[in-house]
C-alpha cells in the first residue's frame, strides 16, 4: 500500500464512498428513462387513476394497483403493527434480559426466511382456511394482509426493542418513584420516549410490505380490480410488474417500468420519513 | 368507572405477553411445518444429485451451486465496496453535507424493493450491458441490493473501536491508514463479518431479483456467463408450479437450515465482538 | 491478514474471469413459450446426451419474448406458441414442431362434466358466475386466467372468441400454478396446456368432445393452437440439428409421449 501512499488510500476511499450514491442514481436514471416516457406519453392522471389495465388493447391504468397495494400495506400494519409492538414492548419491559438476549435473535431470524416460504405457507394453509371459514377464492387481499403482517413482524421488533431500550433508565425510576405502576410507566413515559423509533419501524415494515413481491404474487391472486370486500383477490404494484414483466414487450414492458416508477418514487418517500424519524431518534439520545 | 392501575397493568401485562407469544408461536410453526414435511427428503443423494425432469426427480445439486456462487460473487463485490466506504465515512471525513448525502442514500438504497433491483439489474446488466441472464448479472444486481447492509454494520463496527486505540496508534507515528489497517479494521472484523452474513443471507432468501437477472436454469453453469437457478428460486418454481411439493419442501428445508445457520453464526460472531469489547 | 484475503480475492475474481472467457463451444438458446419449455428442456437433454459437445440453454419469457429473441439474436430459437403470429414475426423462418391442445381443467370434485363453447365464454366473461348454472353444485365459480401477454391466454382468447375476462378472474403466471390453483380450489375453473394434465385436475369435454391426443389430432377438438420455433433467416448449424431432431420421428415421440400432439 505504501506504493498509493497516504494521499490515493483516501482518494481509492472517497471515490468508493460514492459507490452506495452512485448505484442509487444509476437505479433511477434506469427505472426513469424506462418508465417516464410511457408516463408522459400516456399521462399521469390516465395512467395513476385509471382503473382499467388491458395490455392487449393498449389500456394502462394501474389504480387497481395502487389501491391494492395500498390496502395490503394497511392490512399487513393491522396485523403486524399491533403484535411487532406489544411484543417490543413485552419483551424490553417485562423479561428477564437473558430470556431476551435468546428471543431477540430468533424472532430476527424470521426476517432471514425467503420470502417465498411465507408465501408457500400462505398458500398451503391460510388460503384454504379463508376459503372454507370466510368464502371467496381464499387468495385474497386478507390472506396478503396476515402473510405480510407475519413478515414485517422481525423489522419492527427489533427496531422498536432498540429504540425502548435507549430510553435512558433514569425515567422510568423516575416514574415509578412518583408512584406509577410498570404499566403507566411504559405507556406514559417509555413508549412516548421511543415513539419517534417506533413509528420509524412501523414506516420500515410498510415499505418491505408495499415491496414484498413474491409472496404477494402467489396469495393474493392477482385480478386486477379495486377490492370491495378484504375476501377479494388483488394485484400489488410489484405483483403487477413481476407477473407480466417476463411476457411483456413494446409499450406493455414499458407501462410495467412506468409501475416501478412509481412504486420507486412511493418508497423513496417513505423512507425518507423514515429517516428522519429515525435521526431524530438518534439525535435525542 | 375508574379502572384501578392495578387491573390495567395485569391486563397490559396479559395481552401483551399474549401477543409475544402469538408472534413466538407464528415463528415455530413455520419453521417446524417446513422442516416436518423437508427434512425427510433431504439427504446426501438429494444435496448431490443434479435435478432432474425440471425438478420433479432428483436432487438439487445445481442449485446449491448456484446459492453458494451467487453470493459469493455478491460479497466479492459488495465488501470492498462496502468496507471502504464505511471506513471513509468514519475516519476519513468529518461529518458534512457529502456524507450526509452519501449517508441518505445508503438509507435510501437498503429501503429500495427487491423488484426493483431486480428490473434494474435486468435492463442495466442482462440487457444494456450485454450480459444476458447470468451468474455475473445477478451477483452484481445482489451486490447493490447488499451494499448497504454492509456499509452500515461495518459502521457500527469501526465507530465501536476505542478511541484510545487510534491514539495509542497515532501518537506511535503510524499513518491513518496505517492504523485502519493494522488496528480498526482487525479489530471491527468480527462486526464486518456479521455484515457479510446477513448480506449473504439476503442474497440467499431473494427470489424476485434473481430470477429477472441470472434468469432460471437447472443447468450446472460453467462460467460466469452461465444462467444458474438458487435454492430459493428452485423452490418456488417447484411450489408454485406444482412440480414437486416433496422436492420443494426439500428444498426449503435445506434453505431455512442454510439460513440459520448463517444468521446463527453471525450473531455468534456478534456476541464475541461484544464479549470482547467490554 | 487483510493483504492476504484482498489478495485472494482478486486471485478469485481473475479465476472467475478467465474461466467465464476461456469456453466457446457450440451452445445455442431457446427462449419463449413457457408451456412448450419444459418439453424443450426435455428434449435438450436427449440431443445433447448424444451429441456431447452441443450446450443448448432453454428459457421461458412467453412466447412474445420468444417472438422478439428470435428477432434480436438473443436467442438463436425463439418458441411461440401462438394461433397467430404477430406481423414481426415475418421476418423470421417459422417450423411448427408440436400442436397443443387447451385443456378445461376443473378441480376433481367438481362434478360439471361438459361445457359448451358458448358456456366457456360466459364463464370467463363473468356472466356466468354460479355452478347451478351449468348443472353443477351451488357454488360461486372461481375463474382463473392467466397473465395480459401469455401465449395461452391469447390462442385461448382467439380460438374462444369474444372475450373480455372477468375483474374478479384470478390471474397466475403459467401452466403449472393454474393447475395448482384449481388443484386447491373446489370451484375453480382454469385452462392449461393439454400436455400439463395430471391426476390434480380434471379436464373437461369442451361441446362434447374430449380433450384428447386423438381427439384433437382428428380435429374435433376444437382448442388446439400451433407451437412455432422461429429462426432468423435460414436455420443453420447447431439450430438447425437440434430443430431437425425436434421433427425426427425420436423427438415427435417424445412430446407424444409427454402429452404433445405431433407437428404431422
Amino acid at each position: 500500500m505504501s506504493l498509493i501512499g497516504e494521499k490515493g488510500v483516501r482518494r481509492i476511499l472517497s471515490i468508493t464512498a460514492f459507490s452506495a450514491i452512485s448505484a442509487l442514481l444509476l437505479i433511477a436514471l434506469f427505472i426513469l428513462t424506462e418508465g417516464l416516457p410511457f408516463i408522459f406519453r400516456y399521462g399521469l392522471h390516465d395512467f395513476l387513476l385509471e382503473s382499467d389495465w388491458d395490455p392487449q388493447t393498449g389500456k394502462f391504468g394501474i389504480f387497481p394497483m395502487v389501491a391494492a397495494s395500498l390496502w395490503v400495506t394497511f392490512g399487513a400494519m393491522v396485523v403486524g403493527a399491533p403484535l411487532g409492538v406489544a411484543g417490543a414492548i413485552f419483551l424490553s419491559e417485562f423479561v428477564p434480559k437473558s430470556v431476551m438476549r435468546v428471543v431477540k435473535p430468533t424472532i430476527e431470524l424470521l426476517a432471514a426466511i425467503p420470502s417465498v416460504v411465507y408465501g408457500f405457507i400462505g398458500v398451503m394453509v391460510l388460503a384454504p382456511l379463508i376459503r372454507t371459514q370466510l368464502g371467496g377464492p381464499g387468495l385474497s387481499l386478507l390472506a396478503a394482509s396476515i402473510i405480510l403482517g407475519i413478515m414485517i413482524l422481525p423489522t419492527v421488533i427489533s427496531i422498536s426493542i432498540d429504540s425502548i431500550q435507549a430510553v435512558p433508565q433514569s425515567y422510568r425510576e423516575g416514574s415509578l418513584a412518583l408512584g406509577a405502576t410498570t404499566w403507566q410507566t411504559i405507556h406514559m413515559v417509555t413508549v412516548k420516549a421511543a415513539k419517534s423509533g417506533i413509528i420509524a419501524s412501523i414506516i420500515l415494515g410498510m415499505g418491505r410490505a408495499i415491496g414484498e413481491t413474491m409472496a404477494v404474487i402467489m396469495v393474493a391472486g392477482n385480478s386486477v380490480r379495486i377490492p370491495e370486500s378484504p375476501l377479494d383477490s388483488v394485484r400489488s404494484l410489484t405483483a403487477n410488474i413481476a407477473l407480466e414483466m417476463s411476457y411483456a414487450t413494446g409499450l406493455h414492458r414499458q407501462a410495467l417500468f412506468a409501475t416501478g416508477v412509481i412504486l420507486f418514487v412511493g418508497i423513496i418517500i417513505l423512507n425518507s420519513i423514515a429517516i428522519v424519524a429515525l435521526r431524530k431518534r438518534v439525535y435525542k439520545k | 368507572m375508574r379502572i384501578r392501575p392495578r387491573y390495567t397493568q395485569w391486563l397490559a401485562v396479559t395481552i401483551l405477553g399474549g401477543a409475544t407469544i402469538l408472534t413466538l408461536a407464528v415463528l415455530v410453526f413455520i419453521i417446524v411445518f417446513v422442516l416436518e414435511k423437508g427434512l425427510p427428503v433431504v439427504n446426501f443423494g438429494f444435496l448431490f444429485t443434479n435435478a432432474e425432469d425440471m425438478g420433479r426427480a432428483g436432487g438439487i445439486f445445481t442449485t446449491l451451486i448456484g446459492t453458494i456462487v451467487l453470493p459469493l460473487l455478491a460479497i466479492i463485490v459488495a465488501a470492498p465496496l462496502g468496507i471502504s466506504t464505511a471506513v471513509y465515512l468514519t475516519e476519513y471525513t468529518v461529518e458534512t453535507r457529502a456524507t450526509k448525502i452519501i449517508r441518505f442514500g445508503t438509507d435510501c438504497l437498503a429501503g429500495i424493493p427487491s423488484i426493483i433491483f431486480g428490473l434494474f439489474g435486468f435492463i442495466f446488466f442482462v440487457t444494456t450491458l450485454g450480459l444476458g441472464w447470468s451468474i455475473l448479472s445477478g451477483g452484481l444486481t445482489l451486490a447493490v441490493m447488499i451494499l448497504p447492509t454492509i456499509i452500515r454494520t461495518t459502521e457500527e463496527a469501526v465507530k465501536a473501536v476505542p478511541k484510545s486505540y487510534r491514539q495509542v496508534s497515532f501518537s506511535l507515528g503510524a499513518t491513518r491508514w496505517q492504523t485502519v489497517k493494522r488496528v480498526i479494521l482487525p479489530n471491527a472484523l468480527p462486526g464486518i463479518l456479521t455484515g457479510i452474513m446477513l448480506g449473504i443471507g439476503r442474497s440467499i432468501g431473494e427470489t424476485a431479483a434473481v430470477i429477472f437477472t441470472a434468469g432460471s436454469s437447472l443447468r450446472m453453469p460453467s462460467s460466469v456467463f452461465d444462467s444458474t437457478r438458487t435454492m430459493a428460486v428452485h423452490f418456488y418454481i417447484l411450489a408454485r408450479e406444482g412440480i414437486s411439493s416433496e422436492n420443494a419442501y426439500g428444498t426449503a428445508a435445506t434453505l431455512i437450515i442454510a439460513v440459520l445457520a448463517i444468521n446463527l453464526t453471525a450473531y455468534w460472531m456478534m456476541g464475541r465482538f461484544i464479549a470482547k469489547r467490554s | 491478514m487483510l493483504r492476504k484475503t484482498i489478495g485472494l480475492i482478486s486471485l478469485v475474481m481473475i479465476v472467475l474471469l478467465i474461466a467465464g472467457c476461456g469456453k466457446t463451444r457450440t451452445s445455442i438458446t431457446l427462449a419463449g413459450s413457457t408451456a412448450f419449455q419444459p418439453f424443450a428442456e426435455k428434449l435438450a437433454d436427449q440431443y445433447m446426451k448424444t451429441n456431447r459437445n452441443a450446450s443448448i440453454t432453454v428459457q421461458g419469457g412467453g412466447s412474445a419474448v420468444g417472438v422478439q429473441s428470435a428477432i434480436s439474436g438473443a436467442a438463436q430459437i425463439g418458441m411461440a406458441d401462438l394461433v397467430e403470429l404477430p406481423p414481426e414475426a415475418q421476418q423470421l423462418t417459422a417450423t411448427i414442431v408440436a400442436r397443443d391442445g387447451i385443456a378445461l381443467v376443473l378441480n376433481p370434485n367438481n362434478k360439471v362434466a361438459n361445457l359448451t363453447l358458448q358456456q366457456v365464454r360466459d364463464v370467463f366473461n363473468g356472466k356466468i358466475k354460479n355452478w347451478n348454472e351449468v348443472g353443477g353444485a351451488n357454488a360461486r365459480i372461481t375463474v382463473v386466467s392467466r397473465e395480459a401477454g401469455s401465449g395461452t391466454r391469447s390462442s385461448f382468447e382467439q380460438i374462444v372468441k369474444e372475450i373480455s375476462l372477468a375483474k374478479d378472474a384470478l390471474i397466475q403466471d403459467s401452466n403449472g400454478t393454474i393447475r395448482e390453483t384449481v388443484s386447491n380450489d373446489p370451484n375453480a375453473i382454469g385452462y392449461l396446456s393439454h400436455g400439463l394434465l395430471n391426476e390434480k385436475i380434471r379436464a373437461i369435454k369442451v361441446d362434447d368432445q374430449e380433450c384428447t391426443t386423438e381427439l384433437i389430432m382428428a380435429g374435433t377438438y376444437k382448442l388446439v393452437r400451433p407451437i412455432y420455433l422461429l429462426v432468423k433467416g435460414t436455420p443453420e448449424g447447431e439450430a438447425k440439428n437440434f430443430i431437425d431432431y425436434i421433427l425426427s420421428s425420436e423427438g415427435q415421440n417424445t412430446l407424444k409421449s409427454n402429452g404433445l400432439i405431433p407437428a404431422k
